[in-house]
């Protein structure tokens, strides 16, 4: 986003003085009052908007701001992260008050374009999820596969073992989807089994740092990305028990809105800026951010022929033909 | 871990951002202020009148009006972002405007939140003017107009008083900003939706710092007014 601060200050300074004159002379006829609001500069002109519903995850490793940066640098386009979870994401979108989404939930991401709202997907990047938890492991779940390790969890969590505390997003974004995958897997009934089943499941409806700070509070595990864990890294006691193996794999994608159901998106701005996200200068930045702070890189950007086959599955290299 | 204490560095990262002038600071401040300010003067606008014919003109349900409007002194700021944002949304009603996810909304929103309050209290500060003044007033042989303006004149201190507390509504309260403005950094995002980010980042250091300049920006305007209506 462009920042106009002049503009702002004018606005802000006008509206003060306005009001203080208002204020010093409350006795005046309300038609003297009908001062016209209309001359006040709004902070945002009619430039080229392109709105982008994301998940918390993206926005709190810095990736977001640094995109903004370099992207609205290069194309002047006036690009506007709105931070959610996934599933906020894409009910924004379906309600067309986005313009393009940019998501980690394959399953949810496969429904929004089956039901014709999303166009164009493009997977970018992907990192694995990891199960994070106190130093002690007090479920014993280290070298377990991950779905050994939330069975254990469950066990050891229902049985009242001390210290045994699981922390659930509970926001329903990517990261609750891939919890819930992997509760299915391990052969739970998620709203029979898991929800309510005691002390031990604690849900903190809140993005994923502020989970992480939550289950660190806790000493209990819970399972984050990894860049918002490497990323939040410096605060936090917790260490990775799991890591890796292709269940906990993160795939995040771009996904236009549909023009046909919201004719008033800004459907070219979406397709280039799509493009550019696959483009090797997107993949590059995408690949390098965070290498130097955390001596890895956040996300490992998708090249072909790789993202077609499994465990991917996904078109990431073909540009969106524009209109 | 976090090393020293959040609350002490918040006050030196204040002091570091103020004088600094950090730009991203300083926008955000901005658009607090204009945000706030621009729900504020709206509010007034609608409030005042509006206020002041419930004073001055008896009706039935007079009293359930009132009730009402002080029952909305504790209108969420959440339910107001969500109704808002149902209105707003491209789908909604008045999605047409889009309005969802810019200042102009949050103004909208804001100022939907306070008008309650401001009405309210404007009927409070004008019953607050002595009866016997209302009839000095009159004996004195104003005519209608000139006792309703005397009498506003009179309550101005009390007027400003809650013109006063709604602007303080609204550039503290986080609710509806977040929900209807979207926190977008550089375009909808305010002193507050940026301490609730900053938080869930455990930036704790700058959500101190940034929650210091929001007192400090309350304290300005409020000495601003005071100093003008002094006057």
């Amino acid at each position: 986003m462009k920042t106009d601060a002049a503009i702002l200050s004018a606005g802000a300074v006008l509206i003060l003085l306005i009001l203080a004159i208002f204020a010093g002379c409350t006795g005046a006829a309300p038609e003297e009052n009908e001062t016209p609001y209309a001359t006040t500069t709004t902070p945002i002109a009619g430039v080229n908007v392109l709105r982008v519903a994301t998940t918390t995850s993206l926005e709190n490793t810095g990736l977001l701001a640094e995109l903004e940066r370099v992207y609205e640098d290069k194309t002047g386009v006036d690009l506007q992260f709105i931070a959610q979870g996934t599933g906020q994401s894409l009910d924004t979108a379906r309600r067309g008050d986005v313009d393009l989404v940019l998501v980690h939930a394959p399953a949810l991401e496969e429904e929004f374009v089956n039901d014709g709202y999303g166009i164009n997907p493009r997977c970018i990047a992907y990192n694995y999820f990891i199960i994070v938890g106190p130093e002690s492991d007090p479920a014993g779940i280290a070298n377990m596969s991950p779905v050994e390790a939330f069975r254990e969890i469950y066990a050891a969590g229902t049985n009242n073992t001390p210290g045994v505390v699981f922390v659930s997003r509970g926001d329903n974004p990517g990261t609750h989807a891939q919890e819930k995958a992997l509760w299915a897997e391990a052969g739970y009934d998620y709203e029979e089994e898991i929800l309510d089943s005691g002390p031990w499941y604690v849900e903190a409806g809140k993005g994923m740092g502020d989970t992480l700070i939550l289950a660190n509070e806790k000493n209990a595990y819970t399972l984050s990305d990894e860049g918002t864990y490497l990323s939040f890294k410096d605060q936090l006691a917790l260490v990775p028990i799991i890591a890796e193996g292709a269940k906990l794999l993160n795939r995040y994608s771009a996904i236009a809105v549909n023009p046909e159901k919201h004719p008033d998106v800004n459907a070219e701005e979406a397709t280039n800026f799509i493009n550019w996200l696959i483009s090797d200068e997107g993949k590059e930045l995408i690949g390098d951010f965070g290498k130097a702070e955390f001596g890895k890189p956040l996300f490992v950007p998708l090249y072909a022929p790789d993202c077609t086959e499994p465990p991917f599955n996904c078109t990431c290299a073909e540009p969106v033909a524009t209109a | 871990m976090v090393n020293g204490n959040p609350i002490i560095e918040g006050f030196i990262e204040a002091i570091k951002l103020i004088v600094t002038l950090d730009p991203q600071v300083v926008e955000i401040t901005l658009r607090s202020l204009y945000v706030s300010l621009s729900a504020t003067f709206v509010a007034t606008l609608i409030a005042l009148p509006v206020g002041a014919l419930i004073y001055f003109y008896e009706f039935r349900g007079k009293h359930a009006v009132v009730s009402t409007l002080q029952t909305l002194y504790a209108l969420p700021t959440v339910i107001v972002g969500l109704l808002m944002f149902l209105l707003l949304s491209n789908i909604g009603p008045l999605g047409f405007l889009r309005l969802l996810y810019t200042p102009k909304g949050m103004i909208i929103a804001q100022t939907v939140l306070i008008v309650p309050l401001l009405m309210g209290l404007t009927v409070s500060a004008l019953s607050g003017i002595d009866r016997d003044k209302r009839y000095t007033i009159t004996a004195l042989g104003a005519n209608r107009f000139q006792t309703v303006a005397t009498i506003i004149m009179e309550a101005r201190f009390a007027v400003m008083s809650a013109v006063l507390l709604g602007f303080g509504r609204a550039i503290a309260e986080v609710g509806s900003v977040m929900i209807v403005g979207g926190n977008i950094r550089g375009a909808t995002r305010v002193l507050t939706t940026a301490i609730a980010l900053n938080t869930s980042m455990a930036n704790y250091s700058m959500s101190i710092a940034l929650g210091i300049i929001l007192l400090a920006v309350a304290l300005g305007v409020n000495i601003t007014l005071s100093l003008v209506q002094r006057r």
